[in-house]
């Protein structure tokens, strides 16, 4: 099939194409010039400019939170490039890409993927899209999906509405950072009672050193609609650190149903602190599929607001540390309304010194009876310098309230290998197939191209370290 | 014809000699069967045939068709035809058997879709429900559930030579007999070689070996045939030592020092 002519090589994606056909490329730091310029650049209407000031000023006020400093010791958001736009115009025909950016994608496999059956490609580099194809069909059924700058521009009714409405400015330091310089990112719109029924999909990278990429994603799918969103990641190797830092928004309004698929492979020694939160309504679901990998530290805690009774929230999330490497990553569910469910499945796998933390939310506030949460954490510990540590939260504040927590940490036993290697598996493929194994439960819920890809990014980081 | 040969084998665990000179061989085609109390070093001689790591082996030899197994990682002796079926078969969660023999069929420079096409007729003839296919191997599979899943492997991947540990062992005698059936026909069609080990003499009623072999205290005390399960059956193991002269039946040493024994040592 073709997912397997993807060339995922660990350090194959760990090239750099030239810089020097950059077109704009701005001083590093971050001040109110820079991020009115950002807004002129991109000729945005006046809400925007005030709404990048007005979260400037937040993430100037506020201070690091005591665990992400000790987590990040040596960030300098002076030392960093919030906005790079690498061509001038947006293009749509894949031809009119420049070539090192054709090459560059090529060997991320768009072009296959996108043959294969999704739906539509949306492809950053740096901090613009600089490749966007719709299919018409979905033109046709109303559905929009573009990248933030262009809906900004398109559809300003709509985004005005929405955005930063599930995540304001002030909500953590990275979201004020983020809402100060965002760049790109995808928008979606489902017309009401409209089933997308396959997914769209969108691509990142950063390129250049010390590029910060600030993407801004919202999605919103109106009453009864469906929509399957699935971004795939990867970036090269740095000579010094760099910062991603996202916004995603979710809107599933009464009986609408949200996926959000994302496969992360970040170069090892990019900061990777994404703030996602969705807003699940009446009878809506949402659902967050989220695999980590790569960086040299993540912090994300995909969150679901239930504000609509009956509304279902699901987190299911695989994160791999390698060497050098810490994925604290979890899950926020916030029961506001009667009768909401969710679930938590977290699976992490740490290896030759990584660690993985679990760090998860379940709250249910005053008010939300009959509301049932099931959370279960598994981690696998691969060796003995490796680390894996869960800090699950309740605040229950409704005495019916069901919520059910599970957790395991475990090893890869002497006795499951002997037994893979007794039917003829070397050590390092009864490893592989044993790590592929716990995290089935998460990887059967992704379109099979994605399944493959995130199987064979385990295996390759895990052949990496071998070696 | 293939030939495993063991001979003068020794192994510890901790410092401890669990196998004090095991001397067996079992041709292709043939049935054998390793008899023994409690205790008696069934298990270690299974795992060292193997090659697993948790034991030391100080002395003696394993050969299939004249090369040496020992210092060949587990997989390679896998590879060249040895096959282990577990007394306790761990479970893989999210791994289903198809993809366990599909990758064990790589290993062997075999083309893994043939391979797979045979688990469905295996599966049938062996009464594996599609359900124990679709799941991870012998996840939350009861006793007999995972010895016709063992015997499945076993069909599909042709070992020349199989050593079955306890094969019988959680086994009602339904599944049991099925178990020694396809075993049997293996032997018949495909010149399979068998080790059976064992602590019931039921075994014996179902395998009809061609030799029997009883293994005290880490050394093989007695071979025969047929006449040697009947001596057995009359007098137990007990009786059998003692016509021996046999003070030591099994090891005493700590329960802690080996923890692949079975229950009850």
């Amino acid at each position: 099939m073709a997912a397997s002519d993807i060339d995922l090589g660990k350090y194959k994606l760990g090239w750099s194409d030239t810089e020097a056909d950059y077109v704009y490329k701005p001083k590093k730091g971050i001040n109110t010039d820079v991020v009115k310029d950002i807004s002129h650049h991109k000729s945005e209407p006046e809400w925007m400019t005030k709404f990048r000031l007005n979260a400037l000023a937040r993430f100037e006020r506020k201070p690091m939170l005591e665990w992400f400093a000790r987590n990040m010791p040596d960030i300098d958001f002076d030392d960093i490039y919030y906005y790079i736009k690498p061509i001038d115009k947006q293009v749509s025909d894949w031809d009119m890409l420049p070539e090192d950016m054709k090459h560059t994608y090529e060997r991320l496999g768009i072009p296959e993927a996108e043959r294969k059956f999704l739906a539509g490609v949306t492809a950053q580099y740096e901090s613009e899209v600089v490749y966007h194809k719709n299919r018409e069909d979905l033109e046709a059924l109303g559905v929009l999906f573009t990248d933030m700058d262009s809906a900004l521009r398109d559809y300003p009714e709509i985004v005005q509405q929405h955005f930063g409405t599930v995540i304001p400015p002030g909500d953590n330091k990275f979201a004020a950072l983020n809402s100060a310089v965002w760049s790109g990112g995808s928008f979606i719109y489902v017309p009401p009672g409209v089933h997308v029924d396959m997914p769209l999909q969108a691509y990142f990278r950063i390129n250049a050193e010390n590029a910060g990429q600030f993407e801004r994603t919202l999605i919103i799918a109106d009453e009864g609609a469906s929509v399957h969103y699935v971004e795939g990641c990867s970036a090269p190797v740095y000579s010094s650190d760099s910062l991603h830092s996202a916004v995603v928004e979710l809107i599933a309004k009464p009986g609408a149903r949200i996926r959000y698929t994302t496969i992360q492979n970040w170069s090892p020694n990019v900061y990777n602190l994404v703030t996602k939160r969705a807003r699940a309504e009446a009878e809506a679901t949402v659902e967050w599929i989220d695999g980590n990998l790569g960086s040299k530290l993540t912090m994300k805690y995909p969150a679901v607001v239930l504000t609509g009774p009956k509304a279902h929230g699901e987190v299911l999330s695989v994160a791999y540390a390698g060497p050098g490497q810490h994925q604290d990553a979890g899950a926020k569910m916030t029961h506001v309304a009667p009768e909401t469910t969710s679930i938590i499945d977290s699976k992490s796998i740490s290896k030759d010194g990584g660690r993985t933390t679990y760090r998860g939310l379940v709250r249910v506030e005053d008010g939300a009876y009959g509301v049932k949460s099931h959370v279960r954490c598994d981690a696998l510990i691969l060796d003995e310098e490796s680390r894996s540590d869960t800090y699950p939260y309740m605040e229950i504040e409704e005495q019916d309230a069901r919520v059910g927590h599970e957790a395991t940490v475990s090893k890869v036993g002497d006795d499951q290998l002997f037994y893979l290697m007794s039917r003829g598996l070397d050590e390092q493929q009864a490893t592989a197939m044993i790590v592929n194994g716990f995290i089935e439960p998460i990887t059967k819920t992704l379109p099979m191209e994605y399944a493959v890809e995130l199987s064979r990014l385990i295996e390759l980081n895990m052949e990496g370290a071998v070696g | 014809m293939s030939r495993l040969e063991i001979s003068g084998l020794r192994a510890a665990v901790d410092g401890f000699e669990i196998l004090r000179g095991v001397d067996l061989e079992v041709e292709s085609g043939q049935v054998h069967v390793v008899m023994g109390p409690n205790g008696s070093g069934k298990s270690t001689l299974s795992h060292v045939v193997m090659g697993r790591g948790d034991y030391t082996v100080t002395g003696g030899s394993v050969r299939l068709d004249g090369e040496e197994l020992l210092g060949l990682p587990t997989w390679q002796r896998a590879v060249r035809g040895l096959f282990l079926a577990m007394q306790y078969p761990v479970a893989v969660p999210g791994v289903p058997v198809g993809e366990v023999v599909a990758a064990a069929a790589r290993a062997r420079g075999v083309d893994p879709a043939a391979t797979l096409d045979r688990i469905g007729t295996e599966a049938t003839r062996l009464e594996v429900r599609d359900e124990f296919l679709a799941r991870g191997v012998n996840d939350e599979f009861s006793g007999g559930e995972q010895k016709r899943m063992e015997t499945l492997q076993l069909a599909v991947l042709e070992p020349r030579i199989a050593v079955l540990d306890e094969i019988d062992s959680g086994l009602d005698v339904d599944a049991l007999s099925d178990v020694a059936r396809r075993v049997e026909a293996m032997t018949e069609e495909h010149d399979l070689g068998v080790l059976a080990i064992t602590h019931y003499a039921r075994l014996l009623d179902e395998l009809r070996p061609d030799r029997i072999h009883v293994l005290m205290a880490g050394r093989i005390v007695a071979s025969g045939g047929p006449e040697l399960a009947q001596q057995l059956e009359a007098t137990g193991y007990e009786g059998l030592a003692a016509d021996l002269g046999i003070e030591e039946m099994a090891l005493r040493r700590p329960v802690a020092a080996d923890p692949f024994a079975e229950p009850g040592f």
